[in-house]
């Protein structure tokens, strides 16, 4: 009996010593079965996972409350993973106050800023993608009022909005883009009431920035055109989704791990756009008229190739102020910090 | 047939009592085991996954720990309300209040103290007294106007999580928090002395403290036996002279400043800033930690610790077999319910009649 423990404890020793596959944990900020933001990081952790095979392991841990982060991330960091992807911006903090703790292991966090030696940050430029969903908005509201599901006035997601309402004026003018704030990433009652009273205030296309379908579920109910986001829930408003902006995780998973692997790995700051095809767009629906297809597809292409920058000048703000004059465009470093709302966007930013 | 409740004659043994709640234990066990079948995993797998980190290895022991600190303080707060059968399910509120005080006193009141020696005490003392307000104020509306204290110490709960809601995603949100709700990091001479990596911090050796301290309080001192007569009978504690109105704001009080003081600790030794959710409901853990203790303070530090290894555990269950967090919630909840049912028949023979 003896002997036979230490066997086996020798060859956990030898299998922890030698242990082949690279072990990757994610962080989710929500349950993967949200459909929405959680799920789409999913299914970059599937991707890479059936990418790689036996070269990586990975492993979830969903609906990580912030207090928890700390605790969960030292016992991955204590438990062999080598890489460690925090998926939301809630967990910034911890990450980096954990990431000085263990200098080995490389951290990165999702949405966030803040980077160092073993710890990266890493986005996609959603609002690409964005703008363009905002034309299809501007082009299909007949009432010109349009209702947008935002979790939190963080940056992110003000960048989002504006970008959108950026893209609706371009086709519309006259139309608004009416905010509501869900204070939450995750929250289906809330975010289906949201759009339930966007609707009740005369919106007749929702779009949905939270990680859940409950505001295209609302739209469906009442048969009102709504727009997605993160992933693909046209199954969830088959009679009146348009359009959703969606990211592709796999891309970056990929690149990153395989940086890894190669030993090549070091800390960045990736903010990739539609170029990378870190996001991208779902197939429109055929209730979008022909020309403004035609249209979303050619400025799609114009800012793979940047030659069109959604944030160009000029552009007002909400009291009509000039924020950016034409020829000019707002730079990265604004654009990560952006607190103000473009012209027609109704709603505030708690200061 | 009908089924009739009948009290026994004699109290229940220790033994017994500890049987009971030992049973209640390995009956939610055995619910966790078919939920977990019925997701499509082995229980036995999951137990083992539930308990190998956690009191297995050093990080996990030290994750064990962290996790009972608060579950510890709460637990000790409402613990002394239940001795006088006063039901203050408002530990949760009382460590929110608490942490709010704290973190009051770091980046508000005293920003530019840099001595640890003196600011970390103050610290201490805000919590507490943040705490036992939230015990004061449903304390003299039992005393004074007859308030039933479940209902008002359930409430001042919500008034305590909406009010730190508003701080943090109003006038406290941080400077660098990009309209995220948290507040900014607290100063280093705020935050408790740390031992190793790990999160092991002076609170948690404070919150055992407080466990010796309570049992003091309740076995050797005037304060104590009062509590003791008073809350066998609150009448005869009246004929034996005591001022039992005085006893129960005392009492609510003096809970509230422990969990408040919980409160503080989670803030200083673990978190370090505020934001709304920091507490995934210690204070209603509490409540079942304290009735499976039997309102033993020592006991109470075993179980909360048992509570701590669960919490940290249950991580484990999501990493290494994906199986949903929110699982040891149903846990806490079959253990309150057998918990309950097992007083019933320490308390009563069940007799069934014909009718």
């Amino acid at each position: 009996m003896k002997k036979y423990l230490l066997l086996v404890s020798m060859l956990l020793v030898a299998f922890l010593a030698f242990a082949g596959p690279l072990k990757v944990a994610f962080l989710y900020v929500g349950p993967v079965g949200d459909d929405g933001w959680t799920y789409s990081q999913n299914l970059g952790r599937l991707y890479v996972q059936n990418y790689f095979g036996d070269k990586i392991q990975t492993t979830y841990i969903e609906s990580v409350s912030m207090t928890d982060t700390v605790n969960v991330l030292q016992t991955l960091a204590q438990s062999g993973y080598k890489v460690i992807y925090t998926t939301s911006f809630d967990y910034m903090e911890q990450t980096a106050q954990v990431a000085k703790l263990f200098p080995d292991i490389i951290f990165e966090n999702c949405s966030g800023y803040l980077t160092s030696q073993n710890m990266s940050s890493y986005f996609g430029r959603i609002y690409e993608p964005e703008f363009l969903t905002g034309l299809v908005g501007g082009a299909m509201t007949k009432t010109n009022k349009i209702g947008y599901v935002a979790a939190f006035p963080t940056p992110e997601v003000v960048r989002g909005i504006n970008a959108f309402a950026l893209g609706v004026q371009m086709v519309n003018p006259h139309a608004t883009v009416q905010v509501v704030w869900v204070n939450d990433w995750y929250n289906p009652p809330a975010e289906k009431e949201a759009a339930l009273s966007l609707m009740g205030a005369g919106c007749d296309v929702i779009k949905s920035e939270t990680d859940s379908p409950a505001p295209l579920q609302a739209a469906a109910s009442k048969d009102v055109y709504c727009i997605g986001y993160n992933t693909d829930q046209s199954s969830y408003a088959p009679k009146t989704f348009l359009i959703a902006s969606v990211f592709d995780w796999g891309i970056y998973y990929k690149n990153d791990i395989q940086n890894v692997l190669d030993g090549t790995w070091k800390p960045q700051n990736f903010w990739g756009g539609l170029d990378t095809g870190v996001v991208g767009l779902t197939p429109m629906s055929n209730l979008v008229p022909d020309q403004v297809q035609k249209l979303v597809n050619a400025i799609e292409e114009a800012m793979k190739d940047h030659t069109f920058n959604p944030f160009a000048g000029p552009i007002y703000d909400r009291s009509g102020k000039l924020m950016v004059p034409a020829g000019q465009s707002v730079s990265d470093q604004d654009l990560l910090s952006m607190n103000w709302f473009v012209k027609g966007v109704i709603g505030n930013i708690p200061k | 047939m009908k089924i009739r409740f009948e009290k026994r004659e004699k109290k229940p043994s220790k033994l017994l009592i500890f049987l009971a709640s030992l049973l209640s234990v390995l009956i939610a066990l055995v619910f966790l085991g078919f939920i977990i079948l019925s997701l499509g995993d082995n229980p036995l797998t999951a137990y083992w996954q539930l308990v190998s980190w956690g009191l297995g290895t050093v990080p996990g022991l030290i994750q064990s720990l962290v996790s009972m600190m608060p579950l510890l303080f709460t637990s000790l707060g409402v613990l002394i309300a239940f001795k006088m059968k006063l039901w203050n399910i408002g530990a949760e509120g009382q460590f929110q209040m608490g942490a709010f005080a704290a973190t009051w006193g770091a980046l508000y009141l005293f920003p530019h103290l840099t001595n640890p020696w003196f600011f970390i005490p103050l610290l201490m003392m805000l919590g507490m007294v943040a705490g036992a307000f939230w015990g004061f104020l449903p304390g003299v509306m039992r005393a004074y106007l007859g308030v039933n204290e479940i209902l008002s110490t359930l409430m001042l709960n919500y008034v305590a999580i909406y009010w730190v809601n508003y701080l943090t995603y109003g006038p406290w949100k941080g400077p660098h928090s990009y309209n995220f709700p948290v507040t900014a990091q607290f100063p280093q001479s705020a935050i408790f002395p740390q031992y190793g990596v790990g999160g092991l911090n002076l609170g948690i050796f404070i919150s055992i403290g407080m466990a010796f301290f309570v049992l003091y309080l309740v076995r050797y001192t005037k304060f104590g036996f009062h509590l003791n007569i008073a809350g066998d009978n609150l009448r005869v504690g009246e004929y034996a002279g005591i001022n039992v109105k005085k006893m129960i704001i005392l009492v609510m009080v003096m809970g509230g400043a422990i969990s408040g003081l919980g409160g503080m600790a989670e803030m200083s030794g673990v978190l370090f800033r505020l934001q709304p959710n920091f507490s995934p409901g210690y204070g209603y853990t509490a409540v079942i930690i304290a009735w499976l203790a039997r309102l033993d303070p020592i006991a109470t530090i075993i179980v909360s610790f048992f509570f701590g290894v669960l919490l940290v555990g249950s991580q484990q269950l999501q990493l290494f077999m994906q199986i949903p967090s929110s699982l040891v919630n149903a846990f806490n909840g079959i253990l309150l319910f057998s918990l309950l049912a097992s007083e019933i028949f320490l308390h009563y023979k069940i007799k069934w009649v014909r009718s």
